[in-house]
């Protein structure tokens, strides 16, 4: 029953970029389609729970003055690993990502799940809490390229669903979706919407 | 220095405070972006830490990638090392290379500057984790800068705009302290929303050619 709150939670209650306003950068860029979208959500993913793992198997045995260069270090062995593998399968996806699996190492949601959770908590709560941070982020990540690409170039995960007759009749892509000032404001709204539902969230 | 090289390094920093900004253009550094942007006092603080770091950290970078990373980068080594390519660790050395640097530059200020060190307090430690710092090194190993003096230019310039745009947010947050909100948008989602219309007009500077 608590192990499965670590899942859920940050899908809304503790939403690592709604709520904990952590890993936006990565967040933003990445949103223009859905299939980039979702491979950075799966990256991201498996680095924060098999960092949270590892980090929480040693936790009581990294010395405290020098564990931020060893939270990176292994960090950065996992990204290297995930971008190697991206490149193998996925080529064309990974030159879309460019950067951004590089800077998966400085996403805030790892440092700031290995610092507040996994140094304090047994591996296997660590595992899942990374799995659910993970989760919570890919779900904003998903919402946010499905409107981006449905009304910035009419197609979901790179097919036309918007039929050629709308067009006929004087429907056109809104251009704006897909420049990168629209996924703050889209993520604003998402953060609106989230927020009167959900109102034990509201700041004062 | 001739002028023409003067005149190319002035185009590269004015390019990249205004029409590639890493907050509005490559939303790099974002979750202190907006983390820290309550109050001008801290962000102006915050700034200037970033700046100071990134200028520094470029240009050891590119000392890194041009002499031992890149493929062929060791030939100074011999002539059997020529064919090295050890570019698939260089995400592991620019952030290594960034937090030692990030820990020198603490030590040193603590020591030297102590009313500064009292100044930029926890920020300064943070800005390792920071992603405009190691976005500017990616950047820099992307694009592929000739000289160590672009690289230089290039890192104030990266980290000129950020400073430059976490100040703009504050001032604008403060002002909206005194607003009447809508009640969920308060904080956070204003500012996201903020930030997008800052970038709008941010974009406005994409038709220069410099």
């Amino acid at each position: 029953m608590k192990n499965l709150k670590l899942l859920i939670n940050p899908l809304n209650n503790e939403n690592p970029i709604t709520v904990q306003v952590l890993g936006i950068c990565s967040a933003l860029a990445v949103t223009v389609q859905m299939k980039p979208a979702i491979v950075m959500a799966l990256s991201v993913t498996v680095v924060t729970a098999f960092s949270n793992l590892i980090i929480s198997l040693g936790r009581n045995t990294i010395p405290p003055r020098i564990r931020i260069i060893i939270q990176l270090v292994v960090v950065a062995f996992l990204v290297i690993v995930v971008d190697q593998i991206l490149k193998a399968y996925v080529y064309d996806v990974s030159k879309k990502l460019s950067v951004f699996v590089g800077l998966i190492i400085t996403n805030c949601i790892l440092m700031g799940r290995l610092e507040a959770f996994a140094m304090s908590n047994k591996p296997w709560e660590s595992f899942l809490d990374g799995i659910g941070n993970g989760a919570g982020y890919g779900l904003i990540l998903i919402a946010l390229s499905t409107m981006r690409e449905l009304l910035g170039s009419g197609s979901l995960m790179g097919y036309q669903v918007i039929p050629e007759s709308i067009y006929n009749l004087g429907y056109k892509d809104n251009g704006m979706m897909i420049l990168p000032p629209m996924a703050l404001i889209t993520v604003g709204v998402i953060i609106w919407i989230q927020r009167s539902y959900n109102r034990k969230l509201i700041e004062k | 220095m001739n002028l023409q090289v003067m005149e190319n390094l002035f185009n590269l920093f004015v390019r990249n405070v205004f029409t590639e900004n890493m907050v509005f253009a490559y939303f790099l550094g974002m979750c202190s972006f907006l983390a820290v942007s309550k109050t001008v006092k801290t962000s102006v603080g915050l700034g200037i830490a970033v700046i100071f770091v990134i200028t520094v950290t470029v240009p050891v970078n590119w000392l890194m990638e041009n002499y031992l990373l890149k493929a062929g980068a060791l030939k100074w080594l011999g002539p059997s090392f020529e064919n090295v390519d050890l570019s698939f660790l260089s995400f592991l050395l620019f952030i290594a290379v960034i937090a030692a640097i990030v820990q020198l530059i603490e030590m040193v200020v603590e020591k030297a500057a102590p009313a500064l060190y009292n100044a930029l307090g926890i920020f300064l430690p943070l800005i390792a984790v920071n992603c405009a710092v190691l976005g500017a090194a990616l950047f820099m190993q992307e694009r592929e800068y000739g000289t160590i003096a672009e690289a230089t230019v290039y890192g104030f310039g990266a980290g000129f705009g950020w400073a430059l745009a976490i100040v703009v947010l504050a001032a604008i947050r403060e002002k909206l302290k005194y607003s009447n909100i809508p009640a969920p948008l308060r904080g956070l989602g204003l500012a996201f929303i903020l930030t997008g219309l800052l970038a709008i007009a941010f974009m406005g500077f994409s038709g220069i050619k410099i």
